[in-house]
């Protein structure tokens, strides 16, 4: 069984020295010769403000921890998808019922998600300063 | 592991290897090129015939150029970030055979098949958002955020569609996909093969995979995270020599790599449309020279047929590329999250029904579930408003150093985040 995986785990190994040379390559053969100017963030031209090293909003965050979620329900429903075309007529019943619950348990996190807002990317409160500033003009 | 063993699997990786690597100056010499024909331009036509040699000669250059590494960046991530979008890129391709003879291709036709595709290419995930933050640029750190989300969002797609050919091949092997389309179509038309996207539920997995295959290399119009307009080059911008030609080969193999994948899940992988099996049986009982032509075209055709649908999705990616505009950010999370998740749960629960009950239920499901979407996006479009949308503002800390509160008048401009868009 794990023969099978030896091919692979060569592709893996020439893969590694390709990349090596490929990044590794222009800083052997290139020159080098670093400037304040140079090596400074680029920002259009002017000076660069402050780091990049900032907070950034919340919502990147909470996309991340729903695809965490989502994924591992999805990789939990693969086992389902493999047998169901050749499922034995007596484990059906069992097979179906159990599948349904847990897609049933999907959709309803889903549909929470959805009311709670996760998945808005319109920022509430900017959308109304603006709209009073539009009024106000 | 005999030998002779360890030869056969050296040649096909070497097969594999050298295809991606040779076809890769060419992938991107056919996109400079078809992309100037569609804007009416003529292209790189100078080096080699028809200019085919410009992106060769642009690694050369690459290759002896300096390398800058931007001041108080992560400079052992800054490094790690190229390395970690070209590996997997290499590595992704190793389960899809194209062609039936086995001990050519696939490198390793393993039981997961599918499972080892889906694991590769979510690793370039990483390189993206590393190479965002580890620059210590504000345009790579926001490519980085947006890139990362986005491909999150959409592998959760990716894997609902590709489901769809696992559902009907019963199996996580590439090859067994191959052969459950090498039947006739729809179980009765002889000499058609029955590729999965004749079918309904293939159909509508072939178009979440299509969408989605377009999301995941980060090309047109999902190509938020390296928006020339709004984010110079995203997370690119601090990358220069073979570093930055780095992400750009793993971005072009992976295009390679996921036409693979579609091709093979869903297009009848190295299959010709026509199943020429007994025309090629009479041509050997025809004896004399029909003998070798028949084993010629038998060896020959299906690497043909192979490379044949994958060009064509090739030339769909700079086709799509060179004729939609870029979405916004939130119509790209929207499209992600909210459209193909329970387009797909919903394809993938209709197949069931087929395989468990028949076509008839799955026919009426199909029936009820587009006319439900009809109505319900027939209502959408009506209810909606013309009218300003606000992103949460991605860049808006930088914005507060400057102070100056969100007084000024709007005619100037000042005080209005970046992201105010007319939608």
């Amino acid at each position: 069984m794990p023969a099978e995986y030896v091919p692979i785990l060569i592709l893996f190994g020439l893969a590694a020295v390709i990349t090596a040379v490929m990044v590794g390559g222009s800083w052997l053969l290139g020159p080098r010769r670093p400037t304040p100017a140079k090596t400074a963030p680029y920002e259009c031209g002017i000076t660069p403000v402050g780091s990049a090293r900032e907070r950034f909003p919340v919502h990147f965050y909470l996309t991340a921890m729903l695809f965490i979620i989502f994924d591992v329900e999805i990789a939990f429903l693969y086992p389902f998808f493999v047998m169901v075309r050749d499922l034995p007529t007596e484990a059906r019943g069992f097979v179906i019922g159990v599948a349904t619950a847990f897609a049933t348990l999907l959709i309803i996190t889903f549909l929470y998600e959805l009311k709670k807002g996760a998945l808005e990317w319109e920022d509430p409160v900017e959308h109304r300063r603006l709209k009073a500033e539009l009024k106000n003009q | 592991m005999t030998p002779s063993e360890l030869g056969w699997a050296l040649l096909r990786v070497a097969i594999v290897l050298g295809f991606l690597l040779g076809t890769l100056p060419l992938v991107i010499w056919f996109e400079r090129r078809a992309i100037a024909w569609f804007q009416d331009r003529i292209g790189p036509n100078r080096l080699g015939p028809f200019g085919l040699f410009q992106p060769i000669a642009d690694a050369v250059k690459l290759f002896f150029k300096e390398e800058i590494v931007p001041a108080n960046a992560d400079r052992f991530i800054w490094s790690l970030a190229p390395a970690l979008s070209l590996f997997p890129a290499l590595v992704a391709a190793a389960t899809i055979p194209w062609g039936p003879n086995r001990l050519l291709t696939p490198v390793a036709d393993v039981e997961i098949g599918i499972l080892y595709f889906l694991a590769m290419s979510s690793l370039a995930a990483y390189g993206v958002l590393l190479a965002g933050w580890s620059s210590n640029n504000k345009y790579s750190l926001l490519g980085g955020l947006r890139a990362s989300a986005q491909v999150i969002s959409y592998e959760l797609g990716m894997g609902l569609a590709l489901a769809t050919a696992i559902v009907a091949s019963g199996s996580l092997r590439m090859t067994e996909m191959v052969a459950i389309q090498a039947e006739p179509l729809w179980g009765v038309v002889p000499f058609l093969h029955n590729w999965l996207v004749f079918t309904p539920w293939g159909l509508v997995g072939a178009a979440l995979f299509f969408i989605c295959m377009l999301a995941e290399t980060n090309r047109a119009p999902f190509d938020l995270p390296e928006a020339e307009s709004e984010l110079v080059a995203g997370y690119q911008t601090e990358y220069s020599s073979m570093k930055f030609a780095a992400f750009f080969m793993g971005e072009y193999m992976a295009v390679l790599t996921i036409s693979g994948i579609m091709t093979t899940c869903f297009l009848g992988g190295y299959l010709a449309p026509v199943n020429w099996s007994p025309l090629q049986s009479l041509a050997e009982t025809g004896g004399g020279i029909f003998v070798p032509l028949a084993t010629l075209t038998g060896a020959l055709a299906p690497p043909f047929w192979f490379l044949l649908k994958v060009a064509a999705l090739v030339f769909v990616f700079v086709w799509v590329r060179a004729t939609l505009l870029r979405l916004r950010y939130d119509q790209l999370m929207n499209l992600g999250w909210r459209v193909l998740i329970p387009v797909g749960l919903m394809n993938l629960a209709l197949l069931t029904v087929y395989l468990l009950y028949g076509w008839l239920p799955a026919l009426v499901g199909y029936v009820l579930a587009i006319a439900l979407y009809a109505i319900w996006a027939g209502e959408r479009a009506r209810r909606v408003e013309r009218r300003q949308v606000i992103l949460y503002a991605e860049a808006r800390p930088y914005r507060r150093a400057e102070s100056s509160p969100s007084s000024t008048p709007l005619s100037e401009g000042k005080g209005l985040p970046q992201e105010v868009l007319h939608g």
